[in-house]
């Protein structure tokens, strides 16, 4: 299948390697280093899409990062990805594609009917139209505008891809490989510096790839070849292609995505499909160049109307014509270097310039080579629907308000030129108070706030002489501070043509009784006449213009349309553009995957997981598995077909019975040590801790200073100056920080020292009225009775020769201890418990059965620790010291946590014994209250008690202390449910503690 | 991403630390009689102000030290960064 806009010599492409592809479903072929862009073009396809708003048909605009139409929806690989931009994507073997915005087709699209039914969407059209009657917004409203528009959908599948995160530093990083960013960067790297450059795209280069200049006797292209290739070389510099810094944040760290393989027909094996790189660098060197702007006149947005860089682009880099019959409107030389490039292609160019009388070298070529220019000529409006056909042109006068007679050429093409814009949004980002240049009529980055500099066109600078003295100057001077090496180099000599001054005219005015649209935003469909409309309604400022007109919204942010935007705002107002001054420009500069921006955190990657010592045996053994925190715990161990609710009542009532073992190595360890160790759990907990004697263990609240509840644990003297904190699990790290921060800052001259010592002990819980007789088995040498080990006694013992730490504490609230060994023996021990303890029918025992045995005996846990309770709601106030002083005590005093109607922590049992309580569920005096009815507390835990034989909650209730015994209604909206209850002690079963104690 | 000098550690991004707050807060003295108002004013009111400001931060993925860090809340400069008892100059 030929190509029949491909010209038969020329371009960068690889013209051995013939590539086929799918448009919408049709096949074409293309060239290894073309885009997808280039390739449609090449095979004459024009029409890409629908635009977004008013569905008119959609082309290509550009040829790079600044395309605001051709963004489609890939598939590659079993994969598909949406916002893709045609003129960015490279193309390979198989790739497929499709227009995104058009339904049914690109050909026929119901959505233009907003279009030729002159349903114009106005700007501010989402705020008038759609905001009454508000009950349109979900039925009519959302879905017609979920169908008619977005620009492509997003795979609901899992992505297969792996994305990689990088952290770099650098001496001098460079965004942008034209000329500015070569000299640079060589400059630099020739004085040792440690350079990054990154090229956004595939080729290095930049403007070079097309210019028609000459940089020490070589073309600018085979120069840039040759620096690159130099650099490559060298050890101390990184050369990036297809890598987009797109984000510039504080203290010089930048943000790049590199596509590792988009190019490709599917990801490497090993390979991510793109790397994000957090950079920090000293110094930053912005060389991002320029992006061409639009004249804006009657339908600029029909197919075939295009920047004229775009045209010269596929021209000079991928052999490919945008047209036989051109039509190049320019308001400066460039338009001119374009015309020339399709004249030697044996293509006739007609020029229209709106200026009468330019003189300059470039002007001089193309009248030489007999190119038809017509001066004080504009483009009315461009006719043809789905692909120009002709242009209406005229004259125009000096003051450009009129319009001479019009009259119709025809041209299948038309290439614009409006002059250029410097690419500023990194130095923008960056925090740089940018300044506007009256000479080129736009703005350039002024006041640097970090340590950037911007050069060559992205500041302005168009001439490619004096961009490479500042580049190499810059480059040599930067890395000079930071090196102390000074290689001069010798800046090579440059011949490029004088261009002329450009005419600040950017916008044609309407012809009488014409009421074309003239778009500013391409992607977003923002016509002159919405900003009109927009400061009409008096929006002023251009930030509320930005968003009542959506302009510069889109995904191209406004890269092609922000500055007309302001000559627009301006001229109607009557300011100068620096008065209107431009909006915000916010990362990212480029649309980036979200794949790339989350990395490897994905899945079980999200968060580290922690596994205990004892893990595999776990594993081995049935234990079904629960996230606690970053840990993971067994919920249950299953037997047969035994489910969540079986399998932990069996094991909470073998606790209850016999013996259970739990494992509690995820229990936040501290150890704390120094002489005045006892003084510092003084302060932070709420009971009294100075008189605590060498092996014993305390139970301990601490606060927070607003006297909430943190956390709860036992700590143990181990001996003299050495004591053992437990912390819950959740609260580990903060109980931590905490203590360091009262150690470090405010009692610095406490002479303590606290580490962290979780991973280093591996636990176990023995639990039930057998584990005295299986621990006197596993310790025979100890003497473990009651008198020998008693509540809250602490001995070491030998475990079958391992060194073990013995607690008799209890959160069962049965007799019940805690063995901590070395975490290599964690799997040593629980072997020798389960083996040891069959005798008493030992049964490993998981969090969910550990809940039950908690719950049912009051013990207070996370869930009624939630941060919004003080010691009194959580019946913990008889450890809430009167005599001393501790963190969080004056709190104490506020007059809420005083009053006589304070919630409290209760028992909860359902009338019918039956049902169980949702947690979460609300209590309330009367089911039938009109809603939203009065809550008087929540149902933080539940259970079914083992004891009883019947489900069992705990509360906190308002006023708990006085409601024991009255009758309530529990109510779970989320679960449709209301269940009559009863309140009753939260001390459910042996509400004296005589077991732990027996 | 600030880049933060550590007075222990040297330079290193603030994923590594954890922020604290007003450095310039100082708690009461245990067992002091403390007014309502003084204590509230040491629990909760801090001034939200723009401009330079001592505050908190935490080594807490590096030495586990707490030091002190003059900021421009508006502009995100760093003038200086002590260890926690350090005089502020
Ligand atoms: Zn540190």
């Amino acid at each position: 299948m030929t190509q029949p806009f491909r010209i038969e010599n020329g371009g960068l492409i690889n013209r051995d390697k013939k590539l086929s592809f799918k448009f919408n479903g049709k096949t074409y072929f293309g060239y290894e280093g073309d885009t997808l862009a280039s390739a449609l073009l090449a095979n004459g396809v024009h029409l890409v899409g629908r635009s977004f708003k008013y569905h008119r048909p959609r082309g290509f605009f550009g040829a790079g990062v600044d395309e605001p139409y051709a963004v489609v929806q890939l598939y590659r690989n079993g994969e598909t990805e949406p916002n893709i931009k045609a003129t960015e994507q490279e193309l390979f073997e198989g790739l497929e594609a499709k227009s995104v915005n058009c339904w049914p087709s690109v050909n026929f699209d119901i959505g233009a009917i907003n279009n030729f039914l002159k349903i114009f969407l106005p700007a501010g059209f989402y705020y008038k139209t759609f905001m009454w009657p508000k009950s349109f917004w979900y039925r009519i409203y959302e879905p017609f505008i979920r169908k008619a528009a977005g620009l492509g959908v997003a795979s609901t599948k899992h992505d297969k891809e792996r994305y990689e995160h990088k952290y770099e530093y650098c001496d001098l990083l460079i965004a942008g490989s034209g000329p500015s960013g070569l000299a640079g960067a060589y400059a630099a790297a020739k004085n040792g510096a440690k350079v990054i450059l990154a090229e956004d795209k595939p080729r290095f280069g930049g403007s070079l790839l097309t210019s028609d200049v000459n940089i020490g006797n070589q073309s600018g292209k085979d120069w840039s070849e040759g620096i690159i290739a130099e650099l490559k070389t060298m050890p101390n510099v990184v050369v990036k292609n297809r890598s987009q810094i797109f984000g510039y944040y504080d203290h010089n760290m930048l943000v790049m995505s590199e596509k590792v393989s988009d190019h490709l027909p599917s990801t490497k094996k090993y390979h991510p499909n793109k790397r994000l790189w957090y950079i920090r660098a000293k110094e930053v060197l912005i060389s991002s160049g320029s992006i061409e702007r639009p004249i804006v006149f009657g339908n600029n947005d029909t197919p075939g109307v295009m920047l004229s860089s775009a045209a010269k682009e596929y021209l000079k880099v991928y052999g490919v014509l945008v047209g036989r019959k051109p039509l190049v409107f320019t308001n400066n030389d460039s338009g001119y270097e374009t015309a020339i490039e399709f004249k030697k292609h044996g293509v006739d160019p007609v020029v229209l310039d709106s200026r009468k009388n330019p003189e300059s070298e470039i002007i001089d070529e193309a009248k030489n080579l007999g190119i038809n220019i017509k001066n004080s000529y504009v483009v009315v409006a461009a006719q043809g629907y789905k692909k120009v056909k002709s242009a209406d042109i005229a004259s125009i006068s000096e003051d450009k308000k009129h319009l001479g007679k019009i009259e119709n050429i025809q041209c299948d093409c038309i290439c614009v030129s409006g002059f250029w814009t410097p690419t500023i949004h990194l130095a923008s980002q960056s925090g740089n108070k940018t300044k506007f240049k009256e000479e080129i009529d736009a703005f350039v980055p002024g006041q640097s706030k970090q340590n950037e500099i911007t050069l060559g066109a992205a500041n302005g600078v168009f001439s490619l002489d004096e961009t490479l003295k500042t580049s190499f100057t810059a480059g040599s001077e930067l890395s000079k501070k930071i090196t102390e090496n000074d290689n001069n180099i010798a800046i090579p000599n440059v011949v490029e043509k004088k261009s002329s001054q450009h005419d600040k005219f950017w916008c044609v005015p309407l012809p009488k009784g014409k009421n074309y649209k003239r778009f500013l935003d391409f992607q977003n469909d923002v016509a002159v006449s919405d900003v009109e409309i927009a400061l009409r309604e008096g929006y002023r400022s251009i930030e509320h213009v930005k968003r009542y007109t959506t302009l510069g919204m889109a995904t191209d942010q406004g890269k092609t349309s922000n500055l007309n935007g302001l000559q627009l705002v301006s001229e109607i107002e009557n300011k100068v553009v620096p008065a209107v001054g431009h909006t915000t420009f916010r990362p990212p500069y480029t649309p980036v995957s979200i794949g790339a921006i989350v990395g490897r955190e994905v899945g079980k990657h999200s968060k580290p997981t922690r596994k205990s010592p004892m893990h595999s045996w776990h594993d081995k053994n049935n234990a079904v598995f629960v996230d606690a925190g970053v840990w993971l715990r067994p919920r249950y161990y299953k037997r047969g077909n035994e489910n969540l609710f079986e399998a932990s009542k069996r094991e909470a009532k073998n606790v209850r019975i016999n013996v259970g073992v739990c494992d509690v190595t995820t229990l936040g360890k501290i150890d704390i040590k120094g002489p005045d160790a006892a003084e510092l759990l003084n302060r932070v907990y709420t009971n009294a801790w100075l008189k605590l004697p060498v092996g014993k263990a305390r139970y301990g609240v601490m606060l927070r200073e607003d006297g909430i509840v943190m956390d709860d644990g036992t700590t143990t003297r181990i001996s003299e100056n050495h004591y053992h904190m437990t912390t819950t699990t959740a609260q580990a790290a903060n109980v931590l920080s905490h203590l360091e921060y009262y150690l470090q800052l405010v009692w610095p001259e406490l002479n303590v020292n606290v580490v962290s010592t979780t991973e280093q002990w591996a636990g176990a819980a023995i639990a039930g009225p057998k584990s005295r007789d299986l621990l006197q088995k596993l310790f025979p040498n100890s003497d473990v009775s009651n008198e020998g080990l008693p509540f809250m006694g602490y001995i070491e013992g030998d475990l079958f020769g391992v060194k073990a730490r013995i607690f008799r504490i209890s959160f069962s609230g049965e007799l019940a201890y805690e063995v901590n060994v070395e975490s290599d023996y964690g799997n040593f021990m629980w072997e020798r418990i389960i083996e040891v303890g069959e005798e008493f029918k030992i049964q490993p025992y998981g969090t969910e059965a550990l809940s039950t045995l908690r719950i049912e005996m009051g013990h207070v846990a996370g869930s009624e620790l939630d941060g919004r309770t003080i010691p009194f709601d959580n019946a913990l106030e008889g450890l809430v010291s009167k005599k001393k002083d501790f963190i969080g005590k004056r709190s104490l005093q506020r007059s809420a946590f005083l009053a006589e109607d304070r919630q409290r922590i209760v028992g909860v049992v359902p009338l019918d014994k039956q049902t169980s309580i949702p947690e979460g569920s609300h209590l309330v005096k009367d089911d039938k209250a009109p809603l939203p009815n009065p809550k008087l507390g929540h149902i933080s835990a539940s259970c079914w008690s083992v004891e009883y034989d019947n489900p069992f909650s705990l509360a906190i209730l308002k006023d708990g202390k006085n409601m024991i015994g009255q009758k309530l209604f529990a109510m779970s909206p989320l679960k449709n449910k209301v269940i009559p209850v009863e309140i009753v002690s939260s001390h459910y079963v042996d509400p004296k503690g005589e077991r732990v104690r027996s | 991403m600030l880049y933060i000098n550590c007075p222990h550690c040297g330079m290193r991004s603030q994923n590594e630390f954890s922020y604290g707050g007003d450095a310039s807060v100082k708690r009461p003295e245990l067992n002091k009689e403390v007014s309502d108002q003084e204590w509230d004013n040491f629990v909760y009111n801090r001034k939200s102000l723009r401009g330079k400001h001592l505050e908190l931060w935490q080594h807490i993925s590096g030495c586990r030290q707490w030091i002190k860090v003059e900021r421009d809340t508006a502009t995100h400069e760093i003038f200086r960064t002590y260890k926690a008892d350090e005089e502020v100059a």
